[in-house]
């Protein structure tokens, strides 16, 4: 079943800033994904950052990663402190660290889970201007790469939820930058899982 | 027509020494700059550059390759950070005293002990006084373009100096950044051919390098260097000019942000200026009459550039991303010496922020432009020197 998303959420029309954070676990493509948006949303003429907190670098250690998309030259060089994004990779996550730090009266959660979107806004007990999108991003990447590398439907899903980028633009990035690195069913697998990603996310 | 792409800082230095493409590199690896030099190392192993790339067992090694490839009269390039160019003291003194054009990109990490790859400014402030030119950058595009003009600086044959090009590690180095690149035909243009001065190769003509000078001239020899030093102001701001028409970039000795009809201001170098200047512009919207300079060319040191720009105000505050323990930060030394020399100067007071990698968050600058304001209120300073965010 196709769930149809009627209203598309565009972040950042009030701001010229939009400022993301990504939580994941190292290993699950999580920085990979902020530098492919970073990537993508250089259309229209905007400026861009992504970075990731460095720290002891460990396949599974929570990791956070972040992004700027603005349509002024970005000045600030430092962690984002008050995010409108916040993307969820690892679902374990949810009980391990603190996904909300900071996250704006109006923030969009993307989480990769399989729970319905309601259930983990209960969960998380957010503030009512707060919205939450849950998609199964481990279960597409199973389907579509093979692997549970869940950052290319969560990308697509982030690009539903928050408009920031077509996902034409988005899947044309994907195309590119894993175009250098990896084989033809590598790619076509994953400009696939974005598709699903961008198809099945659910608003709570 | 620029080409704009998403890329790191290491990736757009790396590109840019692409696109100069030297004849020697000397290479060896150390966080955060092991990945400039690894991109170069591809466009090497690919055959996209004519480079030859010497990979050596230490950075006294790198040091000691680029000099001998210089005097030997070609284009020469390394990189580096921290214990790295800790390590190559004592070559840099014979890359400047030698009059080698040597370029370097220097990514910004803190020193050991205890050990840390993250930024501070302890390297690149631990070779100011080794006779080496110093640009400083705020971010990937300012690295891209300082390092070409780098080879237009170093080159020019009125000084003939070394250059060492910084940005901030992971801050800038890692991370993405939306950048616009020249083309290829304008970079070669704006840089031109490598003119050798003195070739050893020359093996027609030979010539002597090094020598020992004795007391009789080596005072002598040492006033030259300084002599030249003061003809690096006008060449580097003539480079500028001369970017600036195919970049469209405009570039000086430092930047004065909003520093006109300021009447504090913060002096910072590299990524946090990008910082605080979202800071001040906030300041600015309640009415508080704040701007910033951010130093670019910082050996030789513009002291009455600086001065110029900063005697008007009432209160300023330098920031350091290093410190000389038991003195002050050696930024705050530089603009206090600067400002000695005027009458009427501001009051000043120097905060070390952000070693190891500590975060430079909008909040520091905040703290210190609010006590910038209480100081021009008063007139009066209480703590010369301070650490800011520092955990308690």
């Amino acid at each position: 079943m196709t769930i149809i998303i009627t209203r598309i959420f565009v972040v950042g029309t009030m701001a010229d800033t939009v400022e993301i954070r990504w939580h994941g676990r190292g290993g699950q493509g999580t920085v990979t994904a902020a530098k492919v948006l970073a990537d993508a949303c250089l259309s229209g003429g905007r400026y861009v950052q992504a970075f990731p907190e460095y720290g002891p670098e460990r396949a599974g250690a929570p990791l956070r990663a972040y992004n700027r998309i603005s349509s002024k030259p970005i000045r600030m060089h430092c962690p984002v402190l008050k995010p409108q994004v916040i993307n969820v990779v690892d679902p374990t996550l949810l009980d391990a660290v603190n996904i909300q730090e900071g996250a704006t009266e109006d923030a969009t959660f993307i989480i990769n889970t399989s729970k319905d979107p309601k259930e983990i806004k209960e969960k998380l007990k957010l503030a009512p201007g707060q919205r939450v999108f849950t998609v199964d991003a481990t279960k597409i990447a199973i389907d579509c790469i093979g692997r549970a590398l869940p950052n290319a439907p969560m990308l697509g899903a982030m690009c539903r939820a928050t408009g920031l980028v077509s996902l034409e633009h988005l899947l044309e990035d994907i195309r590119k930058s894993f175009g250098k690195k990896f084989s033809q069913k590598i790619i076509d697998g994953n400009l696939e899982a974005t598709r699903r990603g961008y198809e099945e996310v659910k608003e709570g | 027509m620029a080409r704009i792409l998403a890329v790191s800082g290491n990736e757009a230095v790396a590109e840019a020494l692409r696109q100069v493409n030297p004849d020697v590199c000397a290479a060896y690896p150390i966080t955060p700059q092991t990945e400039l030099m690894q991109r170069f190392a591809s466009f090497v192993s690919d055959g996209i550059v004519d480079t030859e790339l010497i990979l050596v067992e230490s950075e006294h090694s790198a040091m000691s390759t680029c000099i001998g490839a210089s005097a030997g009269g070609g284009r020469v390039v390394t990189a580096t950070s921290s214990q790295g160019l800790a390590l190559m003291w004592e070559m840099l003194y014979i890359a400047s005293g030698l009059r080698l054009p040597i370029v370097m990109p220097v990514v910004n990490r803190s020193l050991s002990a205890p050990i840390n790859i993250h930024c501070d400014h302890s390297d690149a402030m631990g070779a100011r006084d080794s006779g080496w030119i110093q640009l400083w950058s705020e971010n990937a595009q300012e690295a891209y373009d300082n390092t070409l003009q780098a080879f237009r600086i170093a080159e020019h044959m009125d000084i003939r100096l070394p250059v060492i090009v910084c940005m901030d590690g992971f801050i800038i180095g890692h991370s993405i950044q939306r950048i616009e690149y020249l083309e290829d035909e304008e970079v070669k243009k704006f840089v031109g051919e490598f003119k050798p001065l003195n070739p050893l190769l020359d093996i027609d003509n030979p010539k002597s390098y090094g020598p020992l000078i004795l007391p009789d001239l080596y005072h002598e020899y040492k006033r030259a260097q300084h002599e030249v030093m003061t003809k690096v102001k006008d060449i580097v701001l003539d480079v500028a000019e001369e970017f600036e028409k195919i970049g469209g970039r405009r570039y000086g000795l430092f930047e004065a942000y909003r520093l006109d009809d300021a009447e504090t201001a913060l002096v910072i170098l590299n990524s946090a200026a990008g910082t605080s200047k979202d800071v001040i512009d906030e300041f600015r919207e309640r009415g508080i009459m704040a701007g910033l300079l951010k130093p670019r060319l910082f050996r030789p040191f513009p002291y009455e550039e600086v001065a110029n720009a900063l005697k008007h105000l009432k209160a300023i505050c330098v920031l350091d991303r290093a410190d000389s323990f038991g003195g002050y930060g050696p930024l705050f030394m530089e603009v206090s010496s600067a400002l000695y020399q005027v009458r009427e100067r501001p009051r000043m007071i120097n905060k070390i922020y952000g070693l190891g990698g500590r975060d430079y968050l909008p909040q520091h600058a905040e703290q210190v432009l609010s006590e910038l304001v209480e100081i021009a209120k008063t007139d009066k300073v209480e703590i010369i020197k301070e650490y800011i965010g520092v955990r308690e």
